[in-house]
């Protein structure tokens, strides 16, 4: 391959990706106040691709995603939803297009969880606008994806972890946006819940077409169900692609600084990632 | 709408055990015991022929013009005030007790009242005693004693109990500055201060009350309005954000109203406690789902202050007492079962 031909070819990636990705960071630099957690960061979000974002503690992953989410203003460089700078438009056009489930969200005393999904309709509700069978029915449809129609008359104080949390997504859903961001939506649930909720999830992104980005803790979940991974470590992204290319153990130990061993998860054929541990060491 | 963990358990339980009829029960009670009061407090008393004949010939306007007097100029205009100004400071407590997630929040604990009343002595001590001068100082006074509580609480954002807390310190701080301008102001304006302070229904009129609802009404109405999005907050500024909520805007926006629905009636009464802090409780305790709403909010604020205006004018033979101090003991009473059950 000649250079001229390469270089072609490097131009029209980069036109194509301009196209493809949903969200993009544009060498971003994230603090908050004087604390830098990020500098020069650029990441690019896959149109229609389910995208996990994992790393270690305090590496940046969820104030990536706030900024993602438009809830924090870069200190420089710019975020582009579908191509445009988030921070040009407004939060409810923003809302119209991005639904977020962060960690920190409180549930209303006493709501019943068919007022609380209905509350994800509000960027579409304008001043003195009634409720309108569009709003019924984006509610109903959420409420049915998730699962959650069965309890709809009671309220959400009473469900277990696992419901309140399809609670939260059916609200995110109501809002009909294709793309849709979680804040390690698992964190809290027993191991049962988080596979359904990580099922569902795939549904979301397979079936129902949504651009899906996830910052989750458990790599092998990451693995399993990421069609696009972003590892960061201090800041910095250290790779991205899908699991099986990326995700080696020389990666885990450079990110994780974790000494593990890698085998081909015998269900789903993605990596299966096992902590050495001190077990090694004794051994 | 409460931060508060323990707090959470107490209402878990009461959803499930709380029985409607029971509610209802408690809601009926309290609308009979208002129209009762509201018709003893216009037709018994002093002054007026106590039976039934002559009590409809006041509603019909058949009866002496002295009666009427009595009855429509005087006591009709003070009732009203104290439906009027029950129900703003009732909505002012629901909507800091929304902003900041805990029932503590009410601008009377914070010092916003104590801000708003300084704004009236300071007007009265520099122009004299005019109504709108007064009104304007409050709502002044009362904006810059919430704009300090929001410096000095703020630490990497905002928490509600820092703010409490804050509110509390600048609240004890205003009641000093306001002690000491009583003292250098000559001594008419001190006492016309000393009288206020107490906050009182006196002299109520229609003349004096009839402005300052205009404006609440207003208020009342712009806090309607803006009821979604407080509901929206309350879930955190995260979700609100990510459902389309310009969080700091309506933030903003909500605390003026809510200031300003404390610093009128402040204006024209002088500083009323307790009203805003216990208000929004009872009426979610009311309230079949146990949800804080504006309209509940203010239908109790309202039952509150004219029931502790009854007691201050019927409780002491000859003499009345100040209604903001029947409000500030039946109040003291309620914040320390409320410190009791949260510390539990």
């Amino acid at each position: 391959m000649t250079q001229a031909s390469s270089q072609l070819s490097f131009a029209n990636t980069a036109e194509i990706h301009t196209v493809q990705s949903a969200l993009e960071t544009k060498s971003v630099t994230l603090a908050y106040e004087q604390n830098v957690i990020a500098k020069n960061l650029s990441v690019e979000i896959p149109n229609g691709k389910f995208t996990v974002i994992v790393g270690p503690n305090g590496c940046g992953k969820s104030t990536l995603l706030r900024s993602l989410s438009r809830l924090l203003l870069p200190q420089s460089g710019e975020i582009l939803l579908n191509g445009e700078n988030i921070h040009s438009q407004s939060t409810r056009e923003v809302a119209k297009k991005l639904g977020l489930l962060p960690q920190s969200a409180i549930a209303p005393n006493g709501i019943k969880v068919i007022d609380l999904v209905s509350r994800g309709r509000f960027p579409h509700q304008k001043w003195f606008q009634p409720w309108s069978e569009a709003d019924q029915k984006a509610v109903e449809l959420a409420m049915q994806a998730t699962g959650v129609m069965d309890f709809a008359q009671h309220n959400v104080d009473q469900l277990s972890g696992g419901q309140r949390q399809r609670v939260w997504v059916a609200m995110a859903l109501a809002q009909e946006t294709s793309l849709l961001l979680l804040d390690e939506p698992t964190t809290y649930l027993d191991i049962a819940h988080q596979i359904e909720l990580m099922d569902l999830f795939q549904d979301l992104n397979r079936v129902q077409g949504h651009t899906l980005v996830a910052v989750l803790h458990d790599l092998n979940h990451a693995c399993r169900y990421a069609d696009h991974l972003i590892m960061i470590k201090a800041g910095k992204v250290i790779a991205t692609g899908s699991p099986n290319e990326i995700v080696t153990e020389d990666l885990i130990k450079q990110v994780f600084g974790l000494s593990c061993l890698i085998l081909p998860d015998p269900i789903s054929n993605t990596p299966l990632i096992i902590p050495r541990g001190r077990a090694a060491k004794t051994s | 709408m409460i931060s508060n963990s323990i707090n959470f358990k107490n209402i878990n339980l009461r959803s499930v055990f709380a029985i409607p009829s029971e509610i209802s029960l408690a809601v009926a009670l309290t609308i009979t015991l208002g129209i009762t009061l509201i018709f003893f407090t216009l037709f018994i008393g002093d002054d007026v022929v106590n039976n039934l004949q002559s009590i409809w010939h006041l509603i019909t306007g058949e009866a002496d013009k002295y009666q009427s007097i009595v009855v429509w100029q005087w006591r009709a205009s003070r009732l009203f005030s104290a439906l009027v100004i029950g129900a703003a400071l009732g909505i002012s407590g629901a909507v800091f007790q929304s902003l900041v997630r805990n029932p503590l929040g009410s601008p009377d604990i914070t010092g916003f009242n104590v801000g708003a009343f300084t704004g009236v002595l300071v007007s009265i001590a520099l122009f004299g005693n005019f109504y709108w001068y007064s009104v304007i100082g409050s709502l002044i006074g009362g904006l810059a004693a919430a704009i300090l509580v929001y410096i000095f609480a703020y630490k990497d954002g905002h928490s509600g109990f820092r703010l409490i807390i804050v509110g509390i310190a600048i609240s004890a701080t205003l009641t000093a500055f306001n002690q000491w301008l009583s003292l250098t102001v000559s001594l008419e304006t001190a006492m016309t201060a000393a009288l206020w302070s107490a906050g009182s229904l006196n002299g109520m009129t229609w003349g004096r009350i009839l402005p300052a609802s205009l404006l609440i009404l207003l208020l009342v109405g712009l806090a309607l309005l803006l009821n979604t999005r407080m509901k929206l907050l309350e879930m955190g500024d995260d979700i609100a954000a990510a459902l389309g909520l310009s969080v700091n805007k309506t933030r903003l926006l909500l605390m003026l109203i809510g200031v300003s629905l404390t610093a009128v009636p402040t204006a024209i009464t002088g500083p009323i406690s307790f009203i805003s802090l216990a208000a929004p409780q009872i009426a979610r305790r009311l309230h079949s789902q146990q949800h804080i709403t504006l309209v509940g909010s203010a239908l109790v604020g309202a039952f509150l202050l004219m029931t502790a205006d009854f007691i201050g004018q019927h409780s002491w033979q000859n003499a009345t007492l100040p209604v903001g101090l029947v409000t500030i003991s039946l109040g003291g009473l309620y914040l320390v079962y409320l410190i009791i059950r949260e510390g539990k």
